[in-house]
C-alpha cells in the first residue's frame, strides 16, 4: 500500500533499506553505503517510516509561511496595485479564498487532489475516500515523500501543507480580473475552479496515479500546478471579462500604495522559503538547497528587472523591483529541488528578461486588460520555470533528475508536454466556467460599479476614511 | 482688501511661502490640487511609460489691504518662477468685506497686518 504512493523515489531503493540500519556509522556517505550495501546483500527488512519530530516541525512551520504569502502578502501585493477605490475588494477576496478553499480542502479537495481511485479516471482525478479527512489518524505518516523514505510527517501536516498551495494559486488569478468584477460571481467562479481545474490538475502531476507524474514531469513546489494553471486562467479571464473602463485609454493606473506593493512582495518572498524548501517534506539538505536556489533565483530576478527598468525608462523602479522578485519566485518554483546555484542564477535573470517583455510590449501589442499582470508574471515565469526544469535540472541535487544540459534532452520533452496539457485544460475549464457563471450570476461588474468602485459597491465599506 | 490666490508648482511651494513671509504676509492658507494643463508628468509602470493628465499643484489663498498687494504678487512671482512651461497663476479679486470674528472689527482692521 505504502509503495502505491511512493511520489518521487528520490534515493536508489536498496539505499534507502539500507540507511536505518547503518544508524550507528555515523558520517557514512552515499559511496561507503552503497559499498557496504554491496557487501551485505542480505538486508531485506523494509524499514517502518515513522514521524520524525524535526521534520514534522519545519514542516509545520512551512505552512504557516505559505499561508501567509496570500494573506497578507499576496492580498498587499496586488492591493497596493489598483486603485484605492478597489483595494478592499481586493483583500476580501483573498481572505475569502482563504475560508472557502480551506474547507473545500478538507471536504473532499485533499481527496480529489491526493487520493486515489479506481478506473479509467485513476489518472486523472482522486475519488472521495478521505473526503472529510475520513481515516487520516493523527498518528498516521504521510503516504508521500520526496527524499526522506523513513523520517516522515503526519498525514496531517500533509494535508495541511497542500491546502495552503489549492489556496494561493486561485488567488492569483485575481490579478487578472482585479477591478471589474462582480464580487459573488468571482466567488463561484474561483470554487468552481478549484474544484474542477486545481484539484485534478494537482492530481495529474503530484499524485502517486497521476499520468503526468507517471510521465516523469518534473514539478518539485508547483510551476505547472499553481503558476502555469492560475496563469493561463487570468489571461483567459482578462479575455473573456474584456477591458477596464479607464478615462484615459492606456490601461494603466498609478498603482494606489505602492509601500503596500513592497511589503505584499516581501512577504510573497519570506513566505516562499516555506513554499519551496518545504517541498521537500522534511528538514534536510535537499530542502535547504531549494531554500537557497530560491533566494537566489529571487535576487537575481529583482536585480535584472531593475536593470531592465534602469536601461530602458532611464529609471529603477519600486514597482518593477518588486515584480522582478516575485517573477524570480514564481520561475525557480518548479526548479527548486533539482537545479543548483548556478542553474538558479540564470532562471532568475532570465525570467525578469521574459516577463518584462511580456509586461510591456506584447500585452499592449494584444490589447488585453490583464490588471495586475497575473499572466505576464505568473504564466510566463511559470512555463519558462517548467522548461528551465528541464534544461538545467542536475544529478548533483537529487542524483534520480537530470535535464537536458545534464544529457537528458527527454526531460524537456516531458516538461513540454506538462505546460501543453496544462496550458489547454486550464485554459478551456477556465473558459466554460467563466460562460456558466456569466449566464448565471453575471461575473462583470457594472460600468457604475466600476468607476464608483469595488469597495463600496460590493462591500458597502471605504479603505480610508476621512472621518477623524 | 484684494484676495489673492496663486496655483503653484509642489516643488516651489515652500519657497514661496518663504518669500512671504519675508514680505510680511504671514497669514494664509492653501492647498494642494490636481488640475490639467500643458504641462505633462510622466510615470513608468512595468516598463511602460505613461502619462496621468493630471498635474498636482498648490492653491494659495489670502486676503490683504490694498497697499500689500503689490509686493505680495512680486513676492509669490519672483519665488514661483522656473522659467518652464508649468510655472502657475497668480489671480487677484476684490474684497467687499472682511470681519474678524473674535472682535467684530470690519474691513482693514480686520486684516492682519505687523506694521
Amino acid at each position: 500500500m505504502i509503495k502505491k504512493y511512493l511520489k518521487y523515489i528520490g534515493l536508489p531503493v536498496g539505499l534507502s533499506m539500507v540507511l536505518p540500519v547503518l544508524t550507528f556509522a555515523q558520517d557514512s556517505t552515499a559511496v561507503v553505503t552503497n559499498t557496504v550495501a554491496a557487501i551485505v546483500p542480505t538486508v531485506t527488512a523494509t524499514p517502518v517510516p515513522f514521524i520524525s519530530a524535526g521534520n514534522t516541525a519545519w514542516m509545520i512551520m512551512a505552512s504557516a509561511l505559505v499561508m501567509l504569502m496570500t494573506i497578507p502578502g499576496l492580498a498587499l501585493f496586488y492591493g497596493g496595485l489598483v486603485r484605492s477605490k478597489n483595494i478592499l475588494n481586493i483583500l476580501m477576496q483573498c481572505f475569502i479564498i482563504m475560508a472557502v478553499i480551506s474547507l473545500e480542502w478538507v471536504a473532499f479537495g485533499y481527496s480529489n487532489a491526493f487520493g486515489s481511485s479506481t478506473g479509467i479516471l485513476a489518472p486523472f482525478i482522486g475519488g472521495f475516500d478521505w473526503a472529510f479527512l475520513k481515516g487520516i489518524g493523527i498518528n498516521e505518516v504521510s503516504p508521500y515523500y520526496i527524499s526522506q523514505a523513513t523520517e516522515r510527517i503526519p498525514h496531517l501536516v500533509f494535508v495541511l501543507f497542500q491546502g495552503m498551495f489549492a489556496v494561493i494559486t486561485p488567488a492569483l488569478i485575481i490579478g487578472a480580473f482585479a477591478e471589474r468584477i462582480k464580487f459573488r460571481g468571482f466567488l463561484i467562479f474561483t470554487v468552481l475552479w478549484a474544484i474542477f481545474v486545481y484539484n485534478p490538475v494537482a492530481h495529474w502531476v503530484w499524485s502517486a496515479d497521476g499520468w503526468l507524474f507517471k510521465l516523469g514531469a518534473l514539478d518539485f513546489a508547483g510551476g505547472t500546478v499553481v503558476h502555469i494553471n492560475a496563469g493561463i486562467a487570468a489571461l483567459v479571464m482578462a479575455v473573456m471579462l474584456g477591458k477596464r473602463k479607464l478615462p484615459n485609454g492606456q490601461h494603466i493606473t498609478p498603482p494606489h500604495n505602492v509601500p503596500f506593493v513592497v511589503i505584499g512582495a516581501a512577504l510573497l518572498w519570506f513566505g516562499w522559503f516555506g513554499f519551496n524548501a518545504g517541498s521537500g517534506l522534511a528538514a534536510d539538505g535537499l530542502a535547504a538547497s531549494a531554500f537557497l536556489v530560491t533566494h537566489v533565483a529571487a535576487a537575481s530576478a529583482a536585480l535584472s528587472w531593475a536593470l531592465l527598468d534602469w536601461f530602458i525608462n532611464k529609471k529603477p523602479t519600486v514597482v518593477g523591483i518588486s515584480t522582478g522578485a516575485v517573477a524570480g519566485l514564481v520561475a525557480i518554483t518548479p526548479a527548486a529541488g533539482f537545479v543548483d546555484v548556478s542553474g538558479a542564477i540564470i532562471i532568475g535573470l532570465l525570467v525578469s528578461v521574459f516577463c518584462f517583455f511580456m509586461v510591456s510590449v506584447v500585452k499592449r501589442k494584444l490589447g488585453y486588460d490583464d490588471s495586475l499582470d497575473a499572466f505576464g508574471v505568473h504564466g510566463i515565469g511559470g512555463i519558462w520555470g517548467a522548461i528551465a526544469t528541464g534544461l538545467f535540472a542536475t544529478p548533483v541535487i537529487q542524483s534520480a533528475y537530470s535535464g537536458a544540459f545534464a544529457g537528458n534532452p527527454k526531460q524537456l520533452v516531458i516538461q513540454l508536454i506538462a505546460i501543453v496539457s496544462t496550458l489547454v485544460y486550464s485554459g478551456v475549464l477556465t473558459a466554460v466556467i467563466f460562460k456558466i457563471v456569466e449566464k448565471t450570476l453575471g461575473i462583470r461588474a457594472t460600468d457604475e460599479e466600476e468607476i464608483a468602485g469595488l469597495d463600496i459597491t460590493q462591500h458597502d465599506e471605504i479603505a480610508y476614511n476621512e472621518a477623524e | 482688501m484684494k484676495k489673492i490666490e496663486a496655483i503653484v508648482r509642489k516643488s516651489k511651494f515652500e519657497i514661496v511661502r518663504k518669500a512671504l513671509h519675508e514680505a510680511d504676509i504671514d497669514f494664509l492658507s492653501w492647498w494642494e490640487v490636481k488640475g490639467q494643463g500643458t504641462a505633462k508628468q510622466g510615470l513608468i509602470f512595468r516598463g511602460v511609460a505613461y502619462d496621468v493628465n493630471t498635474i498636482d499643484r498648490v492653491f494659495i489663498s489670502f486676503v490683504v489691504r490694498d497697499i500689500n498687494v503689490d509686493k505680495s504678487i512680486n513676492a509669490i512671482l519672483k519665488s514661483a518662477y522656473t522659467g518652464e512651461s508649468g510655472d502657475g497663476r497668480v489671480f487677484v479679486t476684490q474684497i467687499e468685506q472682511s470681519i474678524r470674528i473674535r472682535t467684530g472689527d470690519h474691513g482693514d482692521e480686520s486684516l492682519y497686518d505687523k506694521k
